[in-house]
């Protein structure tokens, strides 16, 4: 690799979780008046691409998909650092599931290699906190026939010539540490680094920059049933509240002290379940040998 | 620099209502994509074998398992341990580059099985490992997937429905894929139930050889650092769970929760707020991004029983909530119930708790 790093990052622009409210009647989540924030998982992937570039020079551009009013995520990601920021939005994305998302946002990569440079590293976050299936990055890493290395917490070494890469990724009970080639997708594990703050030049910069924003077209999407709620092969059916159990919670009166109130909530607890008393009363017994 | 990228995927366009493309007909049986590490299954994938027997009845077709791995011998052990948890067949795997899960090498292999025998259904471990792969074989056979299921069912159609959280904080989904094979599905650990072993249970093994080139894979595993027993909390196989809530007000209420659990010898946990707040580490957190937890007995003090909450708990034989609204949605669950301040309950419980053992223990 000759040129300068490329990395894109994938971010989402959601719903503040801690806000959401749900319509008491209708079941149905009230999304006006809720603040929306980047996807928290997406910061540690940003992060990690403004220390590459600090480390080794190069661009930030941070895409993502969705309405016109997510045009401010990318200027709060142009505030910590970012250098371009693109703007996927259609309305004929409406309604994608994971597979049309990871399709649209790959097309997406696609025109910003074209125009940009070809991204030596995409990251996305681990998940997003609406979605919440790890899947979109996969899904991309597979369709631009990237080496997809998911739950990275750490990348321990990157030689930007020769394109050698070596990380560490969560795995099942252990570490892994791999070592790869670029070009790669990774999906970057929280907690693996800290949000910067902005400079007063990068706040400057953001306020000065241009969004670009594509539709379909412009990313060459030809064929529009691949996307939305067409492109998307699966059908959410029924959204429901989840019901009580059938026997609901035997009330235990609250007593006049708390201690009357624990015993008659032990009481309750070894009358409903006496293997409980039993096995509480062996292993105290077994401590006191 | 890398060679341009290159959008793939199939052409696909999806419907609400079911109309299987001829060439899906063939498409039969259910699959579990069973995990293994260092040679030993994961019992998240005996799990979705128990879950998939089910499935696989209701359909009147057969249950598979597919493994992958290095060892003939640690394959031909998971092999018979997937019999014995219902399996009626075994795709087996064997090749020197399957030594370790790579994305690669994994995706390769499962997709060209899919490929080849058309099961219906598949089921993987919602682990890194299994979203690892899931996400990127899905891609590749261009088929939908739903993450982190926490009921499996076949509806009248035969169709699988496949039932998890969705976002909102009270709100459960049901997704299908109707019209693309297979139907993909992950379910994370312990959300199923451990289903009983029947010893002796054999059944039939198709052997793959992938003959995979290693110079052709580009992705090497250097090293494997094993997390330390220390790092590991048990709460998932723990018997008894004691957790706190946002109604404990503070970080050092917290220690009450832990005093309770252990007089009781339990492992302690909480909502996800409270690792929002630093009041408990990640791996303590209980619920849809947490941990799931089967325990004989759960304490919950001062949680509301958001619905991410009340799936990763509600396995647990016995749930007991404390809490100061009467109207909490953890009533709801929970199988005993005080509407009392934990605060002054717990030092309480975990008193009066402490005497009873200590009484026990005399008279004993
Ligand atoms: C995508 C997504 C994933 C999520 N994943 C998880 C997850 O894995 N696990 C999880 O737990 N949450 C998860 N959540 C958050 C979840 O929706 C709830 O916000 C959270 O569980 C609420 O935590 P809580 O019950 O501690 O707090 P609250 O909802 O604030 O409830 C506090 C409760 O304490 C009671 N209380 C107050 N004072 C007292 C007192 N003195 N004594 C006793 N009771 C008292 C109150 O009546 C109230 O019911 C997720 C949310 C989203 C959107
Ligand atoms: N609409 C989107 N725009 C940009 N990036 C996205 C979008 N949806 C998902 N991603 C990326 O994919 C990751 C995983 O998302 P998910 O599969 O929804 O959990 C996120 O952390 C983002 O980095």
């Amino acid at each position: 690799m000759n040129q300068p790093l490329h990395s894109v990052v994938c971010i989402k622009q959601v719903p503040d979780s801690a806000q959401i409210r749900v319509h008491p009647v209708t079941n149905t989540i009230m999304r006006q008046g809720v603040p929306t924030i980047i996807n928290p998982y997406d910061l540690f992937a940003l992060e990690e691409a403004l220390r590459l570039r600090d480390r080794f020079g190069g661009k930030v551009t941070v895409l993502c998909m969705g309405p016109m009013t997510a045009e401010d995520s990318l200027r709060k990601a142009l505030t910590f650092g970012a250098d371009r920021a693109v703007l996927l939005s259609d309305r004929y994305f409406a309604g994608s599931d994971t597979l049309a998302t990871s399709y649209a946002l790959s097309m997406a990569l696609l025109q910003i290699a074209r125009e940009f440079g070809a991204p030596d590293i995409i990251f996305t976050g681990k998940q997003t906190i609406d979605g919440d299936t790890a899947q979109v990055g996969p899904g991309i890493a597979k369709r631009l026939g990237y080496n997809q290395l998911t739950y990275i917490s750490k990348i321990r070494d990157l030689d930007p010539d020769g394109g050698a890469l070596v990380v560490e990724r969560r795995a099942e009970g252990g570490t892994q540490v791999l070592q790869t080639k670029l070009p790669v997708l990774i999906t970057m594990l929280e907690g693996s680094n800290e949000m910067r703050r902005g400079s007063i030049e990068t706040a400057l910069a953001a306020a000065r920059a241009q969004v670009t924003i594509w539709n379909a077209a412009a990313v060459g999407i030809e064929d529009l049933t691949r996307c939305g709620l067409r492109g998307s092969p699966t059908i959410v059916k029924k959204v429901f509240a989840p019901g009580a159990r059938s026997e609901k919670a035997a009330m235990i009166g609250a007593e006049a002290t708390p201690e009357a109130s624990a015993h008659a909530v032990i009481d309750a607890i070894f009358g409903r379940m006496p293997a409980i008393e039993a096995q509480l009363f062996e292993t105290a017994a077994q401590a006191a040998y | 620099m890398a060679q341009q990228p290159q959008a793939g995927g199939g052409n696909s366009r999806a419907g609400t209502k079911k109309e299987l493309p001829e060439h899906f007909k063939a498409y039969k049986h259910v699959w579990v994509a069973v995990e293994m590490e260092h040679g030993a299954v994961h019992s998240v994938s005996f799990e979705l074998l128990g879950e998939g027997r089910k499935l696989a009845d209701k359909r009147g077709v057969e249950l598979a398992a597919v493994v992958m791995g290095e060892s003939r011998a640690e394959l031909d052990a998971a092999a018979a341990q997937c019999f014995e948890y219902s399996a009626d067949l075994v795709y087996l795997a064997q090749d020197p580059a399957l030594a370790h899960y790579r994305n690669e090498t994994a995706c390769q292999v499962l997709t060209h099985l899919v490929n080849t025998y058309k099961p219906e259904i598949l089921l993987l471990g919602a682990t890194n490992l299994g979203r690892d792969l899931a996400g990127s074989v899905a891609t590749t056979l261009a088929t939908g997937l739903t993450a982190d299921c926490t009921e499996l069912e076949i509806d009248e159609e035969g169709s699988l429905a496949a039932t998890r959280p969705t976002f909102g904080g009270s709100l459960l989904c049901t997704i299908f894929t109707l019209n693309f094979r297979p139907q993909m599905a992950t379910v994370r650990p312990r959300v199923m139930p451990m289903p009983a072993r029947q010893e002796g249970r054999s059944g039939r093994i198709i052997e793959y050889s992938p003959a995979i080139n290693e110079a052709d894979i580009i992705t090497k595993v250097l090293d494997f650092i094993a997390d330390r027993d220390s790092d590991k909390a048990s709460l998932p196989y723990a018997d008894i769970v004691v957790a706190g809530g946002l109604g404990l007000r503070s970080a050092e209420n917290f220690q009450l929760v832990k005093n309770l659990a252990e007089v009781l010898g339990a492992e302690y946990g909480g909502s996800r707020p409270l690792v929002q707040k630093g009041w408990i580490t990640a791996d303590r957190q209980i619920g849809q991004t947490g941990k799931t937890i089967r325990p004989k007995l759960y304490i919950a003090a001062g949680i509301s029983g958001a619905i991410q909450h009340r799936v990763g708990v509600e396995g647990a034989d016995l749930i007991l909530a404390i809490n100061t609204d009467p109207k909490a949605p953890i009533f709801e669950f929970a199988h005993l119930g005080i509407v009392a301040d934990a605060v002054t309950l717990l030092p309480a419980l975990t008193e009066a708790f402490a005497n009873r053992l200590r009484i026990n223990r005399l008279a004993s």
